[in-house]
């Protein structure tokens, strides 16, 4: 994996390894009872094989949040465009 | 087994049947061995194997084949005891040859916190049945002479625990063994057959919908490695997995012997040396979860580089090469087997970086709760809904990546 991030925040093109994933929990809105709604946030995951939305924090840079589209069936990032 | 001649493989393909007694969905070692044991242990051979690509071009194919039990919790340690005993059998049982070599294993300490955590995993893999002591540094360069026990002045070894039972094998001759001693005795794998859907009666699965056409079964095991997120998804099922890039890399030959596999859980890295002479090395994930086999340089770097600290002689050889795997990585690096809730439905999975030595037991079990439709008591405690119960296992640290 070669990937590379680029921060909007400080105008930095980065290497992964100065960031930290960092996942939009999604909890599916069929699941209406309180306590199935916390195990599913506390433990389930999408594991989308495909278009992903998903927060990086810029550990290397600026230390703030970025958004990133990423394909997880390739790795080529949508945007923001490095 | 020095002196025994090699027949081939044989392999005995067929046309797939209308329906099973039990489909298995993917053809990594989890699967072919539960086919295996289904038929061997059961007389249960009315059963498919559907690969979508060929046997053991997942997983099973790629790992570096560390076989060890050294685990940190009592319900891991008895579980791999049980597959690395089944593993010094395998090759007597199925006759052939997999290169099983028992070379044990040092996992280094190079900390006073490290020291601890060592001691504490002798202690609990000797009273749950796998054999490993605490050793002293004057004792691990005995065993493994290459070790510059300073850690090049910042890793400094000041112990290790050694697991006698630690092992290696050759992958693919173990899935082909799997493969073909279930395949002697009637069962069916169909590679080329990608599993598209579930055939669902009411809430119960009974069958595959395949790209080669619907095959109904009494029961469906997912075996899909990083892939079963989409065949729960068929199932209406949730799971708590995410599928992570493992990388390794191998180098040329080295001409010298490196008798034991070496693991650093402080420096993230583990070597081994292969048959070949090659010294191979794998580390951490990549953080991203994805899909990707794309390898990369960053991690050759940064893996060699925390290598070269403790074993200096790696810094004369060259990267041959790299590759990836895509690993189902559960939250509390525990494997996930059994039943799903969803009746028909059965998934062994959560089997991450960790779970090439971990096929003949995970599949001698399945096979028995399929055959007996009751949990072994050996497994039970890696079911699913442990995180529905507050159960979970976590066992970080002796996972390792290996
Ligand atoms: C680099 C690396 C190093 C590793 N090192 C070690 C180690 O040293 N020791 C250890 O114990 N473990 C190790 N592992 C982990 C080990 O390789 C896996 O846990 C193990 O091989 C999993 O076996 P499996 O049968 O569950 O999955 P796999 O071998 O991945 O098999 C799953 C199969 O399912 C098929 N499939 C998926 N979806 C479908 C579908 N819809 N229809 C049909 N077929 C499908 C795939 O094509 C694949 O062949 C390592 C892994 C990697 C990547
Ligand atoms: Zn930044």
């Amino acid at each position: 994996m070669s990937l590379t991030l680029y921060c909007h925040h400080c105008r930095g093109k980065r290497p992964l390894s100065d960031f930290v994933y960092g996942e939009i929990p999604k909890v599916p809105d069929s699941l209406t009872d309180p306590v199935e709604r916390d195990l599913d946030r506390g433990f389930m995951h999408d594991n989308v094989e495909g278009v992903v939305v998903e927060r990086w924090f810029c550990h290397g840079g600026c230390h703030r949040w970025i958004t990133v589209r990423r394909d997880t069936r390739n790795d080529t990032v949508l945007s923001p465009e490095t | 087994m020095n002196e025994y001649v090699e027949r081939k493989v044989t392999f005995t393909w067929s046309e797939p049947r209308s329906s099973y007694d039990v489909v298995i969905v993917g053809g990594g070692g989890h699967g072919l061995a539960t086919a295996y044991y289904l038929a061997t242990r059961h007389g249960i051979t009315n059963v498919a194997v559907l690969e979508r690509g060929y046997i053991g071009g997942g997983n099973s194919g790629r790992n570096t084949t560390v076989i060890r039990s050294n685990y940190g919790i009592p319900e891991a340690v008895r579980f791999y005891q049980r597959s690395v005993e089944l593993y010094e059998g395998l090759e007597e049982e199925t006759d052939r040859f997999l290169m099983h070599d028992k070379k044990g294993l040092l996992w280094l300490a190079h900390t006073e916190m490290g020291a601890r955590a060592e001691r504490a995993r002798a202690e609990v893999n000797t009273a749950f049945g796998a054999k490993t002591e605490y050793v002293e540094p004057a004792q691990i360069k005995e065993i493994c002479p290459q070790i510059d026990l300073t850690g090049n002045g910042k890793w400094p070894v000041v112990g290790a625990s050694y697991h006698s039972g630690g092992a290696t094998a050759r992958h693919d001759r173990v899935v082909w063994a799997l493969a073909e001693g279930a395949m002697n005795r009637g069962v069916h794998v169909h590679q080329r057959t990608t599993v598209t859907g579930l055939v669902k009666d009411g809430e119960r699965v009974v069958g595959v919908a395949t790209d080669r056409g619907t095959i109904g079964a009494g029961t469906v095991l997912s075996a899909t490695g990083g892939w079963v997120t989409r065949l729960a998804e068929m199932a209406g099922l949730r799971l708590p997995i995410r599928s992570h890039p493992l990388q390794a890399f191998v180098t040329n030959h080295y001409e010298l012997q490196f008798p034991s596999l070496l693991s650093s859980g402080d420096l993230l890295f583990y070597v081994s040396q292969t048959a070949r002479g090659e010294m191979l090395m794998g580390a951490e994930l990549d953080p991203q979860p994805s899909y990707s086999t794309r390898a990369g340089h960053p991690f050759i770097q940064s893996c060699a580089q925390r290598a070269i600290t403790l074993l200096p002689f790696l810094r004369d050889l060259r990267v041959l090469r790299q590759w990836t795997g895509i690993c189902d990585m559960s939250p509390d690096y525990s494997p996930i087997m059994g039943t799903t809730g969803v009746d028909g439905f059965l998934v062994t999975t959560g089997w991450g970086t960790w779970g090439f030595k971990a096929i003949p037991a995970g599949g001698e079990q399945m096979a028995e709760l399929i055959a007996t439709d009751e949990t072994p008591e050996l497994i039970a405690p890696f079911s699913l809904d442990r995180f529905a119960r507050d159960r979970t296992l976590a066992d970080r640290g002796s996972s390792g990546t290996h």
